[in-house]
């Protein structure tokens, strides 16, 4: 029955549902991810304070997220009477809609990729650099003080650091060989020592800390510094638009996270290759570490005190940039000779 | 080749989609009670004066140049990065005299303070 009804669809629509349906087996498991990702986040930095966290909603406080959500549903949405409307309303989607789509092309393990194309890690480049639009178009459109002098901060900040990212991606990219994500990892493939951690150690560390920065989060957090300029570029914004920029942040932050460990430590790839049944690749090991690297972004949250503005973009332009520069010159050279163990 | 791009279209509608129903379910579901005091853009306790699009400092505006020169470095650099095994030594100075001119560029705007943030 269901089969014969398959089968009387036009080829067309039938490649757009399958499509569909990848996506949403994409979207749905994020979009929980981030809402469980929040609860993790008060508990981990309530445990780290020697608080309890959220406990009242559910066991444990397991409902939160869920109460949290509705919450924010019920709210009023505000359009100030400044606000340029068209704008107002457009900048949460336009912060959304490249966090959510750049999982398009993250491969999950040798086969489970949405969309395998060659140029998938100039994809991410763009998509990530797409999110600082929304940013600064809500710190525009609201017309408030506040949200546009968050938003100015945050764009700074955004495409300073932007840079020493891209300069680490062009060291990926010098040591895989490819623009394709799958192939970066395939590139890695030997044992924990030919993860590209090692040739790439301070790439590495330029393109976590950036990718910290990049999604505003503590100690880079001046942006919504809450204690300075109340929440930035959102400030105007409450209810689900509020919501829409706060899922975004959160998509990018696990975005962060998998796209360390795919091309750091070598994403699906086991840390014991060689050991039987242990060594196998498989989506639990790239799971795995993009968790701890989501725990990483709580941890220094709870660890370090914000920075100041002129410390941060100091860092950015004066330590990351050189550093990576620097880097990139080595790790080419290692290309050309072919240095053995990594580039041979 | 290009088909494997269809999935990417896809995806950004549903992201838009995402965003979009939301925002209508909270446009809905949530009261309209507006009243001006609610609809000013909020000030410390005082009412909002001047228009909020003010003068910004400068400084933003050069990084923004900054960045700009820098990023394309970037794009300049993707290609050469994936082909850099087969274009070999050549290749290999033949970027280092162009990123040679981008540092001696970096130097300057550094020594003229450029990227200073007191």
């Amino acid at each position: 029955m269901i089969e014969s009804l398959w089968g009387a669809l036009p080829e067309a629509l039938q490649t757009t549902i399958v499509i569909v349906a990848k996506i949403v087996a994409i979207v749905v498991p994020l979009m929980l991810t981030v809402a469980y990702y929040t609860l993790a986040e008060r508990k981990v930095i309530g445990f780290m304070q020697v608080r309890i966290g959220p406990n009242r909603v559910g066991p444990r406080g397991l409902l939160q997220p869920i109460a949290d959500a509705v919450k924010l549903m019920f709210k009023e949405i505000i359009l100030p009477t400044n606000a340029n409307r068209f704008l107002f309303v457009g900048a949460p989607l336009l912060s959304i809609a490249p966090a959510l789509a750049a999982w398009a092309v993250i491969p999950f393990n040798e086969t489970w990729v949405l969309a395998d194309i060659d140029a998938s890690l100039l994809y991410i480049l763009a998509l990530t650099s797409f999110g600082v639009y929304g940013v600064i178009i809500a710190g525009w459109a609201s017309n408030s003080k506040y949200a546009l002098l968050g938003a100015m901060r945050s764009a700074a900040q955004m495409v300073a650091y932007e840079i020493a990212m891209g300069f680490a991606l062009v060291g990926v990219l010098l040591a895989g060989g490819s623009l394709n994500l799958g192939d970066i990892v395939q590139a890695q493939s030997g044992s924990i020592l030919h993860w590209f951690w090692l040739p790439l150690f301070p790439l590495m560390m330029v393109y976590l800390i950036s990718g910290v920065a990049e999604t505003n989060r503590a100690p880079f957090d001046v942006a919504e510094g809450e204690s300075e300029i109340v929440a930035g570029f959102h400030v105007e914004y409450s209810g689900m638009t509020f919501a829409v920029f706060f899922l975004a942040e959160y998509a990018n932050m696990i975005l962060i996270a998998a796209l360390t460990s795919l091309l750091f430590f070598g994403g699906w790839l086991s840390p014991f290759q060689g050991v039987p049944l242990l060594g196998e690749p498989s989506l639990f090991w790239f799971l795995l570490k993009t968790a701890f690297f989501m725990f990483c972004f709580l941890w220094f949250r709870a660890t370090f005190p914000r920075y100041r503005y002129d410390q941060i973009m100091r860092l950015g332009w004066k330590v990351f940039i050189p550093i990576t520069i620097v880097w990139l010159l080595v790790v080419g050279l290692a290309v050309v000779v072919e240095l053995p163990w990594w580039f041979d | 080749m290009l088909e494997n791009y269809l999935p990417i279209l896809i995806f950004l509608a549903i992201g838009l989609a995402v965003g979009g129903g939301a925002m209508a379910a909270g446009f809905l579901l949530g009261p309209h009670r507006p009243d001006a005091e609610k609809n000013s853009p909020y000030e410390c306790g005082f009412e909002a004066f001047e228009d909020a699009r003010m003068k910004f400092d400068v400084r933003y505006y050069l990084v923004a140049i900054l960045f700009i020169i820098f990023d394309l470095e970037i794009a300049f650099l993707f290609p050469w990065a994936v082909v850099l095994g087969e274009i070999g030594m050549f290749g290999f100075l033949a970027m280092v005299l162009f990123l040679g001119i981008l540092v001696v560029g970096f130097i300057y705007e550094w020594k003229k303070g450029a990227l200073e943030w007191e």
